[in-house]
């Protein structure tokens, strides 16, 4: 297995996970401890921390395709509602007629004990994530022709087109959607419990992500990134990488539309499974933020842009959708490296990228 | 169910099938319009305007404003033109030019950007009800009223054709049209060949803009504008031209025209709660035809 060297083009990451130091022991640990006792100290900010959470899993997969592998998607949160969608079904369907429970919308008397509810929960998790994958190479097969833009659109169209035929097809609840099975005990263990598998999913994807870009596979995406038509060439069978990519994303976004799909207690198919123009913009818009490409850049930014969403949002009465917008622009417009990328610019060392300085021309560091 | 019944109908009832061909012909028009104006942006500077069906919308607010206001309309068209000229050139000057060197996904993302502020701007402005701008014409009937024209529509219809020929015209015959087709064509050679390639962009975001207002106003008047429509015109006219292909302007005409008549008869068929579903179909549809056609092209040239 070949450990790229931090002096590779592109890829100044890697190597990184290798080497231990004292710095991002402390680092890590320091996340780890405070992804714990976060809410713990704010416990009324529980659902926020998580959604956190979840913001940085959106960035993270985003940048798989996004930033590794230079294929923009735009409706990556496609796999986010598939996921909840099987979630749900499965987690009704073992127990109850899923058509007659979404017809009742709720009303209806349909209980779930306690074994019940987590062995439906543990299984739609499961279902989530494996159908969510299932999903990624069937529409890879569409979509992966596309270049460019065509991509971005096509696939902004497939999670369109969902969201309105899930809105359609009744069975499963149509435009009114379904209510979860609640949570069995304390809603204020619940909050925790659900806490806890957004913290636990982002820190396995980072893991995942870290050791992923390090292995030979990461190489080859970022070598799709660079030059498709000569990775080819160099015997690379990029589509079948790029459906590997695609459904390792689609994987982990299934899993966390289940999550989400139980915490909210409540789905529905345009506002909360595919919402193209919220989360789905806002996975783009966070990688985009924090620098793409970079392990540490969907983190950063997923982090400044959730913290600067809460407390703005509310305050900002009916103009927040006009600041978002603005926000798109003026990033994509003026701000395209992100802040870890301006970083990597300036304090090249802080990465362990050694910049050589012949004459008087400094090395750019990271193309 | 449902769906078999409305086939049903279509095939006992002929006339209804002229109705609707009538009627997505018409609609098809101004979907034809916005299209080319795409392609002109599109194939000039390589920008993929997301935010084209915004314009259209705002065209189509501004013609109703007027009319809420005791002015027909129909005067709305050449108001929302200028305006929107004056507004794209201010998108140009502050955004776009921006962009146009850098790679594909940045326009698109920056656009995307413009119509999120355009169609919320627009929703704070006049609510999210739809809004039609009552031009006041009659219907004619035909076939026992089995047929009807909305005389309104026949003159968006004209409209339509008149502003698309006056721009063919101009592209054709103008100083200002020979430069951007000559920019279109190569943009390095025409700069070394003295001509300002900025300006030609300009002109011809400017220009789109402009003709998406003019095409937004008619819509006002035969159909129903809401802020967030924006999107669905914006995937509309994304496939036309895909469909067509740029600089192929019979192509995007033909297209934007069986655009309108598909719409219409699978709105009939399956019912008016899959019309964003339709044109969303659609694109995906045309999407995967063209990527296999390119899948061929590609195994030819290996």
């Amino acid at each position: 297995m070949a450990v790229a060297t931090t002096d590779k083009d592109g890829a100044p990451e890697q190597g990184s996970g290798i080497s231990i130091s004292l710095g991002s022991l402390l680092l890590h640990g320091g996340i780890l401890v405070a992804g714990i006792a976060a809410p713990l100290i704010w416990p009324a900010y529980t659902i926020q921390l998580s959604v956190l959470w979840l913001m940085i899993v959106f960035a993270l997969t985003w940048d798989i395709l996004g930033g590794q592998m230079g294929y923009n998607s735009l409706g990556n949160i496609f796999f986010f509602g598939a996921g909840m969608y099987v979630s749900a079904v499965v987690q009704i369907g073992l127990y109850h007629p899923v058509g007659e429970y979404t017809d009742s919308a709720g009303q209806g008397f349909y209980a779930f004990t306690e074994a019940q509810y987590f062995t439906g929960l543990a299984a739609g998790i499961a279902a989530a994530a494996v159908l969510s994958s299932l999903f990624a190479i069937i529409f890879g097969r569409i979509v992966f022709g596309l270049r460019g833009p065509y991509f971005a659109i096509g696939t902004l169209g497939v999670a369109i087109a969902a969201g309105e035929l899930i809105g359609a097809w009744d069975w499963v609840g149509g435009g009114s959607g379904i209510s979860m099975p609640p949570f069995p005990g304390d809603p204020d263990i619940g909050k925790y419990f659900f806490y806890a598998q957004n913290f636990l999913l982002a820190i396995s994807v980072f893991i995942f992500c870290k050791w992923l870009y390090s292995t030979r596979f990461g190489l080859a995406l970022n070598a799709i990134r660079d030059d498709e038509e000569k990775a080819e060439g160099m015997g690379i069978h990029t589509l079948r990488y790029k459906m590997v990519a695609w459904s390792i994303a689609a994987f982990f976004l299934g899993i966390s539309g289940a999550i989400f799909g139980n915490m909210t207690g409540f789905i529905e198919p345009l506002e909360v499974a595919f919402p193209t123009v919220t989360f789905g913009i806002f996975m783009v818009l966070m990688v985009l933020l924090g620098g793409k490409g970079t392990i540490w850049g969907p983190i950063v930014g997923a982090v400044i842009f959730h913290v600067i969403k809460e407390v703005t949002w509310t305050y900002l009465l009916g103009w927040q959708w006009v600041a978002l917008g603005a926000l798109i622009v003026i990033i994509v417009v003026y701000f395209q490296e992100g802040v870890v990328g301006w970083l990597m610019r300036k304090k090249p060392e802080w990465f362990g990228i050694r910049v050589e300085r012949k004459d008087d021309t400094p090395a750019e560091a990271a193309e | 169910m449902q769906i078999l019944s409305n086939i049903n109908i279509l095939i006992e009832a002929p006339v209804f099938n002229l109705a609707l061909l009538i009627e997505g012909l018409l609609i098809g028009s101004v979907f034809a319009l916005a299209a080319y104006g795409l392609a002109l942006v599109w194939g000039v500077m390589n920008v993929k305007n997301l935010a084209q069906g915004d314009f259209v919308i705002m065209g189509g607010y501004i013609a109703w404003y007027l009319g809420e206001h005791g002015i027909h309309p129909l005067f709305g068209v050449p108001v929302a033109f200028l305006i929107l000229w004056c507004f794209g050139w201010l998108i140009y000057r502050t955004i776009i030019y921006r962009v146009i060197d850098k790679d594909l996904f940045t326009s698109l993302l920056a656009t995307f950007g413009i119509a999120l502020v355009i169609s919320q701007l627009l929703n704070l402005l006049f609510s999210s009800d739809t809004q039609t701008a009552d031009a006041g014409f009659e219907s004619w009937f035909f076939f026992d009223g089995m047929v009807s024209i909305a005389q309104v529509k026949l003159i968006a219809f004209v409209c339509a054709a008149l502003l698309a020929a006056g721009v063919i015209t101009f592209m054709k015959n103008s100083r200002m049209g020979q430069a951007i087709r000559a920019t279109a064509q190569d943009a390095r050679a025409a700069k070394v060949l003295g001509i300002d390639t900025d300006k030609v962009y300009c002109f011809t975001f400017s220009l789109n803009a402009a003709i998406c207002g003019a095409a937004g106003a008619l819509i006002a008047m035969i159909w129903v504008i809401q802020p967030f429509y924006g999107i669905t015109f914006s995937i509309r006219s994304f496939v036309i031209v895909t469909a067509a292909g740029f600089g192929n302007l019979p192509g995007v005409i033909a297209a934007g025209l069986g655009m309108g008549v598909l719409e219409q008869f699978g709105g009939f068929i399956l019912g008016a709660t899959f019309q964003q579903a339709i044109v969303v179909g659609l694109l995906v549809l045309v999407l995967v035809v063209r990527q296999m056609q390119q899948s061929r092209h590609r195994q030819v040239v290996q």
